[in-house]
């Protein structure tokens, strides 16, 4: 006694049909809803990029957040341990970094390190040509009598960098750097021992802050930006973050 | 007459001895190292220090006596309370800075009975509250550990109490108040899983020094347990830890706990603020039986009452609307048009008890600051949120802040712009 199947009406496929597709179609609109989510490390960093720039440009506008393109990998990596060691002060990059790894931090350093971005003018103060050409002299010569070494003499001849830890000093604005040389006097920003910059800082008179950065920041960027090899410069004083253990001179 | 004077003046003076007594006496001499029952190949004994460094990662001993870049253990990190600033002292086994002289008799004697090597009676800060229901076996298997560590000569920093809180013996009042001696009972009628639970929250974990409120004294009433309140000075609100109806983790299974203290996340949300120190230096590394042991405690926990109706005010439904038109510009994207958030990356806000906690200050400065869920081996490049200090106005975040805790399912009362205004300030260690 087996019942044979009648097959389904005509209508009521249709209406069943039309069910099952409403069906698919709420559930793929809920799902087109949902966040896609990329799986990629600029999307896992968007607490770093909200301020520096999804490619690390900073703003060079306000010169508040400092441009991290192109800066040396490693000099990127020592800031963030610094700021998770409170070497570096500012409380929103500590909060931020504390708890990291050490290999998300050089992940997230070779992020920033790799950003080609071109550089772009920031606003200067209004400062004297005397200043300028005392900023210009600092840079490019130092001042011997108190012991203040050239710019160049670790930054590169010109001005851009020289792997692995020496930031460049070219295309940053005004305010960022002046912000920097002031936070090691007051020993805000610090970095392991020997600190040779600390050292650099202390010996610049509140005028010769003004006239560095001022320079710095009006001068032309060379062609190629990218820091220099490794090894090519000979440090003058000697500094923890270059890998010295002893007490500079 | 001249008798009853006589006796006037005996009983001042009397009355005069018992509270010098009881302001500078109580001291007593330590146990040396010479006389301790407990010999030094116990202490070498490698089994027991393992043990020890794990039962050391549990209590999360290095979260306050490691300073920021500081050498493990050596002290430093200055735990700020209302009453003045208490540095931890450093607890490595230097013999002039540290614990190099101290005996286990003194060691014990600290966690178990809140007092210094010489009978001074130390602050809470030190949450003896908590420890003194660590067991006798697990005190010595982690001195064991202390005194295997490399010795690092550090003197401990100097507090900044004001009087009489500066007076140690000021304490004695404090400690009649807030502190009996104990151990652990187990429960014959509970599980061995739910016992070692128990004896790791209440004990070791020391979860109620930051998940129950505070009064005015700093103390925690006896019969307050894990019902949440807001951490003094901090400013985050550690939320009530009850899984059952009205629970601050209502509807959360002890898989959603565990993996929470495992990996920094879990399908109901994330740990941020000082958790994700915790998840971050301890809960992470613990095994898993002890992971589900305190899931299984938590899920105890009684069912709370009902949070008291809050009033609907005049501006909740202009400050909902402004907030929603902020969630669709900078929140929807990540967390969901309805709050679901993303399994695995971005936490839920619906239903999310960080959101709904009564102060409104956890999801005020989620907003303002941002920042990486903990990282952790199961999750070693978490995602981040970003920080909204500078681009919301206290208004914005005040609206947006109200329109997370009064959408979907979330029910809780508003956040001002007053309010915001006082969590940037804030300190963010």
């Amino acid at each position: 006694m087996t019942k044979t199947r009648r097959p389904l009406r005509p209508r009521w496929f249709a209406v069943a049909s039309l069910f099952a597709f409403a069906l698919i179609g709420a559930s793929a609109s809920r799902a087109a809803d949902a966040p896609v989510i990329p799986d990629t490390l600029q999307q896992r960093i968007a607490a770093c990029t909200s301020c520096h720039g999804v490619h690390g440009e900073g703003t060079p506008g306000s010169g508040y957040f400092p441009r991290l393109a192109g800066k040396p990998a490693a000099y990127l990596a020592r800031q963030l341990q610094d700021f998770q060691n409170g070497l570096r002060k500012y409380a929103p990059m500590e909060y931020t970094v504390r708890q990291l790894p050490p290999a998300y931090l050089r992940e997230i350093a070779e992020y920033f390190a790799a950003q080609q971005v071109p550089y772009s003018r920031s606003p200067l103060p209004p400062v004297s040509a005397a200043a300028l050409q005392r900023g210009e002299e600092l840079i490019g010569k130092g001042d011997p009598a108190r012991r203040i070494p050239a710019c160049s003499s670790c930054h590169g001849s010109q001005l851009t960098g020289v792997e692995p830890s020496t930031p460049g000093l070219v295309g940053l604005p005004y305010d960022y750097l002046s912000a920097q040389l002031g936070s090691w006097r007051t020993h805000t920003r610090s970095t392991v021992a020997p600190d040779c910059m600390a050292t650099v800082a202390s010996r610049l008179s509140p005028a010769d802050i003004t006239a560095v950065a001022a320079a710095l920041a009006s001068r032309e960027l060379p062609a190629d930006t990218h820091a220099q090899p490794a090894g090519s410069v000979t440090p003058p004083l000697a500094c923890g973050v270059l890998g010295a253990t002893g007490d500079d001179s | 007459m001249k008798a009853l004077r006589w006796l006037l003046l005996a009983v001042v003076l009397l009355i005069v001895a018992l509270l010098a007594w009881w302001w500078f006496g109580g001291g007593h001499a330590p146990t040396p190292r010479s006389a301790s029952k407990v010999s030094a190949a116990t202490l070498a004994d490698p089994q027991r220090i393992a043990q020890g460094r794990y039962l050391a990662i549990v209590g999360d001993c290095a979260g306050c006596h490691t300073a920021q870049g500081g050498a493990p253990l050596a002290g430093g990190r200055v735990i700020v309370t209302p009453f003045g600033d208490i540095p931890a002292p450093n607890i490595t086994p230097d013999r002039e800075t540290g614990l190099g002289d101290w005996s286990f008799e003194d060691f014990w004697q600290a966690l178990h009975a809140g007092k210094g090597r010489h009978g001074e009676l130390l602050y809470p800060a030190f949450p003896y509250t908590s420890y003194t229901r660590v067991s006798r076996d697990d005190a010595l298997a982690m001195f064991a550990w202390l005194q295997s560590l490399p010795s690092v000569h550090q003197p401990d920093g100097k507090s900044s109490l004001a009087f009489p809180y500066s007076v140690r013996n000021s304490l004695k009042a404090w400690r009649a108040l807030y502190f009996r001696e104990g151990g652990f009972t187990p429960d014959p009628a509970r599980s061995a899983e739910w016992n070692r639970g128990a004896y790791l929250v209440q004990g070791l974990g020391h979860c109620n020094e930051c998940h129950a409120a505070r009064d005015s004294l700093g103390g925690t009433p006896a019969d307050v347990h894990l019902t949440g309140g807001q951490i003094p000075v901090q400013n985050w609100y550690a939320p009530d830890l009850g899984t059952r109806r009205h629970g601050g983790l209502e509807g959360w299974s002890a898989q959603d706990i565990v993996d929470l203290l495992k990996t920094g996340q879990s399908a109901k949300g994330a740990a941020f603020g000082p958790m994700a120190a915790v998840v971050s230096g301890s809960t992470q590394h613990m095994s898993d039986a002890d992971l589900h042991a305190i899931a299984s405690y938590l899920q105890s926990l009684p069912p709370r009452a009902a949070a008291a109706e809050q009033p609907v005010l005049f501006d909740a439904k202009v400050l909902t609307e402004q907030g929603g038109k902020v969630y669709t510009q900078h929140c929807a994207e990540c967390h969901g048009k309805r709050g679901e958030g993303v399994a695995g990356v971005y936490p839920p806000l619906d239903g999310n008890s960080s959101v709904t906690e009564p102060s409104g200050i956890n999801a005020t400065r989620m907003v303002l600051l941002g920042g990486f869920a903990p990282a952790t081996t199961a999750n070693p490049r978490p995602y981040s949120m970003p920080p909204f200090a500078q681009q919301l106005s206290d208004q914005e975040v005040a609206a947006v802040v109200t329109y997370l805790r009064r959408s979907w399912s979330n029910q809780a009362s508003i956040v001002r712009a007053e309010q915001v205004r006082a969590s940037r300030h804030t300190p963010v260690d």
